[in-house]
């Protein structure tokens, strides 16, 4: 059950280690999946620079974002002059074919009206016609998570127009690794099937070798795909815990007529059965043989591990979608998952939880906007043994001797956040080995000392 | 559109001088260009990186979540004792409390805190939208220093009131407030040593410490690494004042020789060479003839024990060209003779936020050609790196991608790393991690892709 209610005297007041992040942070990660695009953010300058430091350590990628610089007068005075300088010198330098602007809660406490600013700039510079997104993304608004849907909606508010209908179907995917944005098309390509991905950063935040190096990496959504995709087929939104307020997918819908499929992130059996039977339900489609063979082979792999997962009590904790995608995971294969947590506020994410949890041999407990203090004296209650999550997580282990698996975002005190492979048949059977493995690992180093301990010292 | 769009911006080049070609004086320590790209922090991140090494203190982030998150445990720094300061608190302030004032919510948090923690000492540091919204952190500060009888200093960091050298001197001005003594006290001086600029990042504070007991010289306190309490009170006892990192010190050094008659030199533990002169001038100006003779004993020690590993990695190195980007001139002034030392020459050097003097020195040791540049960004550091062809490139995080995207050695000089650069076991990882990177068998492998113009410019 939620505990968000009891914790609030104290909660309320303070955050002990936080376990999220700001809205213009997801701002930022949404708007890198657009093809040449460029973002600015709003506001003092050490908000860029922070969320740059923690999006390239992750993606271990170069990530240049621009910021308004607001100094002392542009806070009093008004910041228009700041942001209209901000976009000069991001099209002097990178000429992007999108800029994005993102507020911070600097921005949006003074009352900055970015769109009229940008609409003014727009037509000073006789350029009516160049996207300029903006989104309102105060860091005190909400989490990253419902940074980067909202912006997501505010890209199609602005770009998407009435289509004719073609064959294609949206995918809106959250915030995975671009290895799982691959493995996503990867899956698409081999039903042979027609879609606009969005947003994609697979190549943007993670970009092959080459020379010479350009400023702006190739890749990422087209902008002409974002115009049409009100013409969609279908959207699949792979966010189930998002609320409509915020849900690209359901703007398409209610703007377009475009029929939404929300599902979860797909990560194990039951949740990529359902992106599958999705995408059957709409094209038509048979799902080939290969993808049946990877499918038989996750169930191989789940029965040589099911024993040792059995043994497994997990916290997971992170971005509501992610968390609800491993959860689903951990259930499935006789991982307890016993705390379950986010730092997010999502109304939906105990009730999807709760059912995704029912038929768990006990009762987990579900952690919502919370925080790392609380995650680790619920996960000692909890007898954790292993911790699914970012890599904040590593406090779970400093304090508590949690081992951790990291996944999700950010990764940044080990290399490859941006490669690891976790949805699809294939992924989920990757990271349920990292999971099990993880599990043996920890019991093969102390069974020797506590068997000696339980049972001989005794005797 | 009658626009420059050929990608210079004409308001960075008064930050940017060629050593020989320009006469003219370089602009620094001013705020950054809006939409250059900085790549600086904020004022509020200036005072975290100064104040978060004290211990055994309660550092408290008021404002949204984010400007918490981005900075917990930011530090690596090392503690020989209170763990307190490794958590990052927030008052997490919510749309309700930007309206209504985070006053209340920020006394509750100090409670909460003093209470569960037992901390003596509280920093409460300002972010951007509580400068904007006006609570006034003076008096909730001291309102709570009452109530709970333990020290309550504000920091009045918001983000947008100057750049991170602002930051320096906020955490300047709470360090002062911290150690005043009461009006009653009498200070009474000792024959000790206050060390100021050193956070302890990788035990470099304690590397030092050992060198100056084998002096003979008494170390009071380090400002901050693995400072607590109770220690930094009696900071006005020491006769003597050294500092290490100039740019966050310089200001506390100044006053607290006006206040305390605590005479400061600078000195550098940067390189072996700044590592001897720095012993040298400490010993010079306690006056002592015993810890002259044993400075000197000291010296040729370790001269002669780390002389032949230096060598051996400056046979690889020779001839190679560094650029340099990094947070404070002092940093950036020892790189140069370092890099010196294993036959490596600078041909491009910037910083963050150094002083003008600072960078009068730059200019007289490098070379002529060398570009200096003052607060850099993505753009200039890729372009002056390839036009001077260098090999390796120091920096921070969000630099290290760029380097590898461009196919260059990186050294990190960050708050990241785990192994020591000060003093001359500090040398030595310096030498082993320039070897490590530039001598690595990586590069070959770009060449071997057998691209166009891919020969990367590692002869």
């Amino acid at each position: 059950m939620a505990e968000k209610n009891k914790e609030n005297i104290f909660f309320r007041n303070v955050n002990e280690n936080p376990c999220n992040m700001c809205m213009p942070m997801g701002g930022i990660l949404a708007l890198k999946g657009i093809e040449q695009s460029m973002v600015i953010v709003h506001g003092s300058q050490g908000c860029s620079t922070y969320m740059r430091r923690h999006i390239a350590e992750h993606f271990n990628e170069p990530v240049d974002v621009g910021s308004s610089s607001l100094n002392e007068k542009g806070t009093i005075y008004g910041g228009e002059k700041n942001l209209r300088q901000a976009l000069d010198n991001i099209r002097k330098v990178y000429h992007p074919a999108l800029i994005g602007i993102v507020t911070t809660c600097l921005a949006e406490t003074i009352g900055e009206d970015i769109e009229r600013i940008t609409g003014q700039y727009l037509i000073d510079n006789e350029m009516e016609e160049f996207p300029i997104v903006t989104a309102s993304t105060p860091g005190y608004g909400g989490s990253h998570f419902e940074g980067y849907f909202f912006t997501l909606k505010r890209i199609l508010m602005q770009l998407t127009e009435a289509a004719e209908k073609n064959n294609k179907i949206n995918i809106i995917i959250p915030n995975i690794s671009p290895a799982d944005i691959r493995e996503i098309k990867r899956m698409l390509a081999l039903m042979q099937i027609e879609y606009v991905l969005y947003p994609d950063f697979s190549d943007t935040l993670d970009r092959p070798f080459a020379k010479p190096y350009t400023k702006m990496s190739n890749g990422g959504t087209k902008i002409t795909e974002i115009r049409s995709m009100g013409g969609a087929a279908a959207t699949i939104q792979m966010g189930i815990t998002i609320e409509d307020g915020i849900s690209p997918g359901k703007y398409l819908e209610e703007e377009f007529g475009v029929p939404l499929y929300n599902i979860a992130i797909p990560m194990g059996v039951e949740s990529t059965d359902a992106f599958i039977n999705t995408l059957v339900e709409i094209t038509g489609k048979k799902v080939p043989e290969s993808i049946k063979q990877e499918r038989g082979r996750l169930l191989d792999g789940m029965i040589d591990s099911h024993k040792y997962n059995f043994q497994g009590r997990s916290v997971i904790f992170g971005e509501p979608e992610m968390v609800y995608g491993v959860t689903k995971i951990c259930a499935e294969n006789g991982v307890f998952p016993a705390v379950v947590a986010t730092g997010s506020q999502i109304g939906k994410f105990n009730q999807l939880v709760t059912a995704a949890v029912a038929e768990c041999p006990e009762e987990s407990k579900i952690l919502i906007e919370t925080d790392f203090s609380h995650i680790l004296a619920a996960s000692k209650e909890g007898k954790v043994n292993i911790a699914i999550g970012p890599s904040d997580g590593r406090y779970l282990t400093e304090k508590g001797d949690i081992p951790l698996v990291r996944l999700g975002f950010p990764i940044h005190d080990r290399v490859g956040g941006q490669r690891l492979l976790s949805v699809g048949y294939t992924g989920t059977m990757m990271l349920l080995d990292r999971i099990t493995n993880t599990l043996l690992e920890n019991k093969y180093k102390s069974y020797r000392s506590s068997m000696y301990e339980e049972f001989y010292q005794q005797g | 559109m009658a626009e420059d769009l050929t990608g210079s911006i004409t308001e960075r080049d008064e930050f940017i001088v060629t050593k020989g070609k320009n006469k003219k004086q370089l602009k620094c320590d001013t705020d950054s260009s809006a939409g250059c790209v900085s790549q600086r922090a904020c004022v509020y991140c200036g005072a975290r990186v100064v104040l978060n090494p004290i211990t055994d203190a309660i550092h408290l982030v008021h404002g949204p979540i984010g400007c918490a998150t981005y900075t917990w445990d930011i530090r690596g720094s090392l503690s020989s004792g209170a763990e307190l300061y490794r958590n990052s608190f927030s008052t997490d302030l919510k749309e309700q409390d930007i309206i209504f004032g985070g006053a209340k919510k920020l006394s509750a948090a100090i409670d909460g805190l003093v209470e569960k923690y037992q901390a003596k000492l509280v920093f409460v540091y300002s972010t951007c939208i509580v400068g904007v919204i006006g609570d006034d952190l003076e008096a909730i500060c001291s309102a709570a220093s009452r109530r709970h009888n333990i020290e309550v200093i504000p920091v009045e960091s918001s983000g947008f009131i100057g750049n991170k050298s602002a930051g320096y001197r906020a955490a300047g001005d709470a360090l002062l407030r911290l150690i005043k003594p009461s009006e009653s006290a009498v200070i009474e001086k000792n024959n000790s040593i206050n060390y100021l600029g050193d956070f302890n990042l990788a035990g470099e504070a304690w590397i030092i410490h050992n060198y100056l007991r084998q002096m003979g010289v008494e170390l009071n306190v380090t400002f901050t690494g693995d400072s607590h309490y109770t220690a930094l009170k009696s900071a006005p006892k020491a006769k003597l004042n050294i500092i290490q990192c100039a740019g966050s010190m310089i200001y506390l050094a100044g006053k607290m020789e006006e206040l305390y008659q605590i005479p400061y030199i600078q000195i550098s533990f940067l390189g072996i060479e700044d590592t001897a002169a720095s012993l040298r001038n400490i010993a010079a100006a306690l006056g002592e003839e015993s810890m002259i003779v044993k400075a000197e004993e000291l010296i040729a020690k370790e001269t002669a024990r780390v002389d032949s590993i230096i060598k051996g990695y400056r046979a690889k190195l020779e001839g190679k060209k560094a650029a340099i980007f990094v947070g404070g001139g002092f940093k950036a002034i020892s790189l140069i003779k370092q890099f010196r030392e294993i036959g490596i020459d600078v041909v491009m050097i910037g910083t963050q936020t150094g002083r003008k003097e600072e960078y009068e020195i730059m200019n007289e040791l490098v070379d002529d050609g060398t570009v200096i540049l003052d607060d850099a960004n993505p753009a200039e550091l890729e372009r002056f790196m390839m036009e001077k062809g260098a090999n390796l490139l120091v920096g921070g995080v969000k630099e290290r991608p760029l380097a590898y995207k461009l196919g260059i050695a990186f050294i990190d000089h960050n708050h990241d790393r785990k192994h020591p650069l000060s003093g001359f076991e500090g040398a030595v990882n310096f030498a082993e991690e320039v070897y490590s990177t530039v001598c690595s068998p990586v590069w070959k492998s770009l060449n071997a892709l057998g691209m166009e113009s891919g020969v990367a410019n590692h002869g």
